[in-house]
């Protein structure tokens, strides 16, 4: 089935079965940076905005997103290397594997709200796990990071 | 694995109607999130996502939920924040994660009557009716003691009476399903309680209720008798998350600091 | 220093975080197959039928192989060196099915729609056996769960197999009966640790194809590349110089992938089709068809006198390894290599034995029984300290071992390093075990208490682990640092060109590293056992050094001088008198061309006979909810001496992250079976791992020390830090509200039904 995307602001128009999920659609089209972990849709890693909201791309089926605006990491390269900046500084990348979902969440974050306190940085975070860094340096990295944001 | 054969998103309630009881495995689709964790065999798979089911509005002494409304949505809604002191909003704001409460949806959450719900059993203790397209509006409660039917549910209707409510659930760690969850409600002397998770699907605790709200006066010891009553009128399972045995302990518990909540309001 | 000791990021961190394709699955050729395979829904069970013609005459199908279409030679999974101790008791597939997801057949298909078709169209006919669930009562069980004649050990590591005994182990030092017989005080207490999933979040994955040599590549998601072409040599039955492994970026392993994952599968198909061919594990497959933390039982005896001085330790353990028996019989002798060492009792001893059971195999897992052995002695230790009325941290100070003493696995070695009595000071001043030990009312529900564990584990393998560094300098004056240590996002690719560029007084940007690759990489056994930075760490700053006296002299020849009369300062090798020089770059060209006609190259290969051991002291604030049990962790303070700390933000992080798992074992991770065999914790709503909101605060020190025999004085740090907080937990929670939870996880419900045991007491 045919379907109109805007991925990172380009239009294209892609056939994909209709039992398929975005973030197979979105790794089949090259943006390989949308990690699959879970299978059971609480794992975060697949994160990507749908219509700028941070959205799980395992579970929301291709054709649901016909029409919609996708943003992937590869398309917010800017933003994610100023992030990534204080992340690696403070280690807190480790593995990597949930890097890029992680940092889309928190860029949606930095949007969506204005001087969060640490309670509502760990709750909007919340859906990203994370198996080797036990979350503290990467709460550092978030702190430092809208710190100098601001 | 689940299997789609086919998806249809149609523009009317009818169309959606008559194209889920077309055939036996067709099913409507929710957020999705849990379609995939299943061996469903779906035939066609209908996407109520072009009937504009998703709105949070207030009408003729109603608030409205619509079917496709994200529990992201519930969360963030000002109009859920300030009614029934947010008890919808927090109901929903510990589940998973952010990118998944924009993927579930109200309708499928109701619909499925899931046992470890949070939302469902802070919906029992407000005036909640449900709307299906077939069999139209019913409270909730007596959508869920019915038997699986097929149909659509399109929205829920919570009557706006002030009411103070407060919801209550254990779990053994943040992210997980609660071990039992609990709401309580109360509105000009009449109070509700609902405990849900127990492992099945949440129930009202009417004798309790009853109990409460005939109270001449709630101290403690009124209040402890009719978390007491709660946790003897309704039955607990046992699971992997908790045995029957503790829920039924954990329901006085949960009950107690629910009424004390609303009482402190 | 310039580079050891600092904060320097990750150098793939930046590919990482902003989502470069580097990942093994990134990576594949996207014509590959798909491999899938079929896997017993039976505990224990005989193939008697199985009929693939169905599926293989589905469109896309490309191969459907069974036990009959696989080599005869048992391995095993486990990645140990030669000669693994771990027994060769499988086969790629066999006609007897040991667990709730033993494999039946391979299934390889154009795509996995297909080949997930393809599986439902296999018939397979099996007869049950009753399974061996409980490993209790795993041993003289009427079921024996590998009764073939041909499974064999390549030295004696006590295996009974009649008896469902994989192994056994004994060691004694002292007269432990006699000790005990003169003892004022004795705790006697029986420990469960469960089962643990290591959860990473990249599953197993390799990718596999033939080289224009028609040699099988493997790419493959693994922490030890040698020993899965070790391996895939023994299970395929071809000559390991026809296999090439390649790691590339991995995410996440914590010891999972120290054990093979679908390599053999894939491998197999692209033999038989010479086809390229993937398999990604799903996170059903992961959770319950790979390996977990064995789950243990630990008996413990510990006699002291009355003033707290430990006389004696004893440690009964029964390992339930599952339906292989990968690193069986290494994780049950650690349980006692790592906590009999650490109090200076006169007589020690551990026995146990590990036991087959129908359920998924243990593997190795960050502690490899330190962390089980851990949270057993030092809750006795913690009871003895009540029983005696002294204060834990004292009677912990009183017994442990110190720099200078012997260490009973190393008799004729002093212990080099140790400040883990600096730790507990340090720990318990930080947590405010003054003000705050061991209870106080918070609110009328809750209290909050204090608890506390000290550990420690090794710095590779002694006498065994031996890892290889060669730096090349280039023709252009840079260098390439090749090893075979396998940075898991651990960063070791990085602390070990930190450590190099320290040596050679040059830059990071200067190094390029290359690991791993067998077909480059010198030999490295991979990374586990807490062996990076200490035992790679210390072959590369060897092989650094022999590379730089190589430039001295190849530079003072130059310059036309000895090389006793020449310096290497950064990029110029000079007289010492300062009147001639020669750039680095120049010795570089020279060197490779033109009048050298040798280019440079530095190489060690270090092992030692010890294993020196990190120390952690860990102590835990909980809060508990005194009317539903529950016990939330408020703050976590861990003080570590890893040694000269090389990173400190890595290790910093490391530090947390093995917290983070410990907590999460501590507190509700469980892997779970029905009745059946069938685990019930298979994905990540059923089994929980911590989340943002489930860690509390947890603070990392460091107190350093200097490890004589390390790489600028750095010991381990990856697994000594999951250690504590199980067992400084649990008493805590003891503090808290009387309850001794022995048998992991502590989940509010255990913690409940014994206050209500204590109220009606």
């Amino acid at each position: 089935m045919l379907i109109n995307l805007s991925i990172n602001g380009k239009d294209v128009r892609i056939d994909v079965a209709k039992d398929e999920f975005l973030a197979d659609t979105l790794r089949a089209q090259g943006f390989l940076s949308v990690k699959k972990a879970c299978d059971t849709s609480c794992c975060g890693l697949c994160t990507i905005w749908i219509d700028g909201k941070p959205t799980l791309s395992c579970s929301v089926l291709s054709i649901r997103a016909d029409g919609k605006k996708l943003t992937t990491i590869e398309g917010l390269q800017q933003e994610a290397a100023e992030f990534a900046e204080v992340l690696t500084a403070e280690g807190a990348e480790q593995c990597g594997f949930c890097s890029p979902g992680f940092t889309m969440t928190v860029l949606a974050m930095k949007s969506e709200l204005k001087n969060p306190s640490d309670d509502e940085i760990v709750h909007y975070l919340t859906g990203n796990l994370c198996r080797c860094t036990g979350y503290m340096g990467q709460l550092r990295a978030v702190k430092k990071y809208l710190e100098v944001l601001a | 694995m689940f299997t789609l054969v086919d998806l249809v998103q149609p523009e009317t309630l009818e169309d959606a109607y008559q194209s889920l009881i077309s055939k036996r495995s067709n099913t409507v689709l929710g957020g999705c999130a849990f379609l995939k964790l299943g061996s469903k065999r779906i035939m066609t798979g209908i996407d109520l996502s072009k009937l504009n089911l998703n709105y949070i509005r207030e009408q003729h002494g109603f608030i409205e939920i619509g079917a496709m409304t994200t529990f992201r949505d519930v969360e963030t809604s000002s109009l859920l924040k300030e009614s029934f002191n947010g008890i919808l909003p927090q109901a929903v704001s510990q589940i998973i994660g952010v990118q998944f409460r924009n993927v579930v949806t109200v309708g499928a959450s109701v619909f499925s009557k899931y046992g470890f719900s949070d939302l469902i059993t802070a919906l029992l203790v407000l005036d909640t009716e449900v709307e299906l397209y077939h069999d139209g509006r019913m409270s909730l409660q007596e959508f869920l003691n019915q038997p699986p039917k097929k149909d659509i549910l399109t929205k829920v209707f919570i009557k706006n009476d002030q009411r103070i409510a407060s919801c209550q659930s254990l779990r053994n760690s943040a992210s997980d399903f609660p071990i039992l969850n609990a709401a309580v409600s109360q509105a000009d002397g009449r109070w509700t309680i609902a405990v849900g998770a127990r492992p099945l699907k949440a129930e009202l605790a009417l004798q309790a209720s009853e109990l409460l709200s005939q109270a001449n006066v709630l101290n403690d010891e009124t209040i402890e008798d009719a978390a007491k009553a709660a946790s003897e009128e309704l039955t607990f399972g046992t699971n992997v998350r908790g045995s029957a045995e503790y829920r039924q302990a954990m329901s006085k518990v949960l009950v107690q600091r629910g009424i004390t909540e609303v009482l402190a309001c | 220093m310039k580079f050891v000791g600092q904060s320097i990021s990750k150098i793939d961190g930046m590919a990482l975080v902003t989502g470069k394709p580097v990942y093994t699955d990134d990576i594949a050729l996207k014509n590959a197959l798909v491999v899938k395979l079929l896997r017993s829904p039976y505990a224990f069970a005989k193939i008697k039928s199985i009929d693939t013609s169905k599926a293989e005459q589905l469109d896309g199908v490309e191969c459907i192989l069974t036990y009959k279409d696989v080599p005869q030679a048992r391995f095993t999974l486990a990645g140990q060196s030669y000669p693994e101790p771990s027994p060769y008791d499988r086969l790629i597939l066999e006609d007897i099915v040991r667990y709730v997801g033993d494999e039946v057949a391979i299934i390889a298909a154009v795509d996995e729609k297909t080949a997930l078709k393809a599986m439902k169209l296999i018939k397979v006919e099996y007869e049950v056996f009753e399974p061996v669930l409980d490993f209790e009562k795993a041993i003289g069980h009427t079921s024996v769960v590998h009764p073939e004649e041909n499974l064999s050990t390549n030295f004696e590591i006590g295996l009974q197999k009649e008896k469902n005994i994989v192994a056994s182990h004994r060691f004694e030092v002292g007269d432990v009966d006699g000790e005990l017989a003169q003892c004022d005080v004795i705790v006697e207490e029986t420990y469960y640790t469960q089962a643990q999933a290591h959860a990473m979040m990249e599953t197993y994955r390799t990718f596999t194809y033939l080289d224009h040599m028609g040699r099988l590549v493997a790419i493959s998601s693994t922490q030890v590349p040698f020993h899965i072409r070790r391996q895939l040599a023994r299970a395929l039955q071809i000559p390991a110089s026809k296999i090439r492994v390649i790691k590339p970026r991995i995410g996440g392993g914590f010891g999972a992938k120290q054990t093979g994952g679908g390599d053999v599968f894939a491998a197999l198909v692209t033999l038989k089709t010479g086809k390229p061919a993937k398999i990604i594990y799903d996170r059903q497959e992961t959770f319950s068809c790979t390996t977990s933390r064995h789950a243990m039982r630990i008996k413990v005896k510990m006699g002291a006198d009355k003033e707290g001085l430990i006389k004696a330790l004893e440690l009964q353990v029964l390992s339930d390894t599952g339906a292989y028996g990968e690193h069986a019989s290494t994780v049950l002798g650690c349980v006692g290599e790592y906590t009999l060492p650490l109090y200076k009792a006169k007589a020690r001893r551990i026995t146990g034995h590990a036991v087959y059971t129908n359920k998924m195999p243990g593997g190795a897992f960050r502690g490899y029984g330190a962390t089980q052995g851990t949270f057993a002695v030092e809750s006795a230790v913690n009871k003895l300290a009540e029983k005696l009325g002294l204060d834990p941290a004292a009677v912990r100070l009183r017994n442990i071992v110190k720099a200078g003493d012997t260490l009973i696995n190393y008799p004729n070695h002093p212990l080099g390093s140790s400040t883990l009595d600096q730790c507990i000071l340090k720990g318990q001043e930080l947590i405010g075990w003054k003000d705050k030990y061991p209870v106080r009312q918070v609110a009328p529900n809750k209290v909050r208490a204090l608890g506390m564990a000290v550990t420690m584990q090794g710095s590779g393998i002694a006498n065994i682990d031996t890892s290889t560094a060669e730096i090349r300098l280039n023709d252009d004056g840079n260098f390439t640092l090749l090893i075979g240590a396998t940075d898991m996002g651990t960063g070791c690719d990085t602390i070990l060109t930190q450590m190099a560029a320290e040596v050679l007084e040059t830059s990071m940007e200067q190094i390029i590293v290359n690991a791993a690759d067998t077909d480059i990489s010198p030999y490295d056994p991979g990374s586990y056992a807490s062996s990076t930075t200490y035992v790679a760490g210390m072959a590369v700053v060897k092989a650094a050094e022999d590379l730089k006296q190589q430039i001295l002299a190849q530079g003072a020849r130059y310059l036309e001088v000895s090389a006793q009369d020449a310096e290497l300062d950064g990029n110029v090798v000079k007289t010492l008198k300062g009147d001639k020089e020669i750039s680095l770059y120049q010795i570089a060209e020279l060197s490779v061309l033109g009048t050298g006609r040798q280019q440079l190259v530095g190489h060690s290969t270090y092992g030692n006979e010890i294993s020196p051991p990190p120390f952690v002291a860990g102590f835990a604030e909980v809060e508990v909810d005194l009317e539903t049990g529950k016990a939330e962790l408020v703050d976590y303070v861990a003080v570590v001496d890893c040694g000269t700390v090389i990173n400190p933000s890595l290790a910093r992080v490391q530090t947390e992250g093995g917290i983070a798992q410990g907590i999460g074992m501590a507190l509700y991770e469980d892997v779970r079976y029905d009745q059946k065999g069938r685990m019930q914790t298979n994905s990540f709503m059923q089994y929980k791992i911590p989340c943002r909101k489930d860690i509390g605060t947890v603070r990392v020190f460091f107190e350093s020390s200097f490890e004589p025999t390390g790489p600028f004085g750095a010991k381990s740090i990856g697994e000594v830090v999951a250690n504590t907080p199980a067992p400084a937990i649990a008493h805590a929670v003891y503090n808290a509200v009387g309850v001794r939870v022995q048998s992991l996880p502590i989940t509010p419900e255990k913690v409940f039904m014994g206050m209500q045991e204590l109220a009606r007491l």
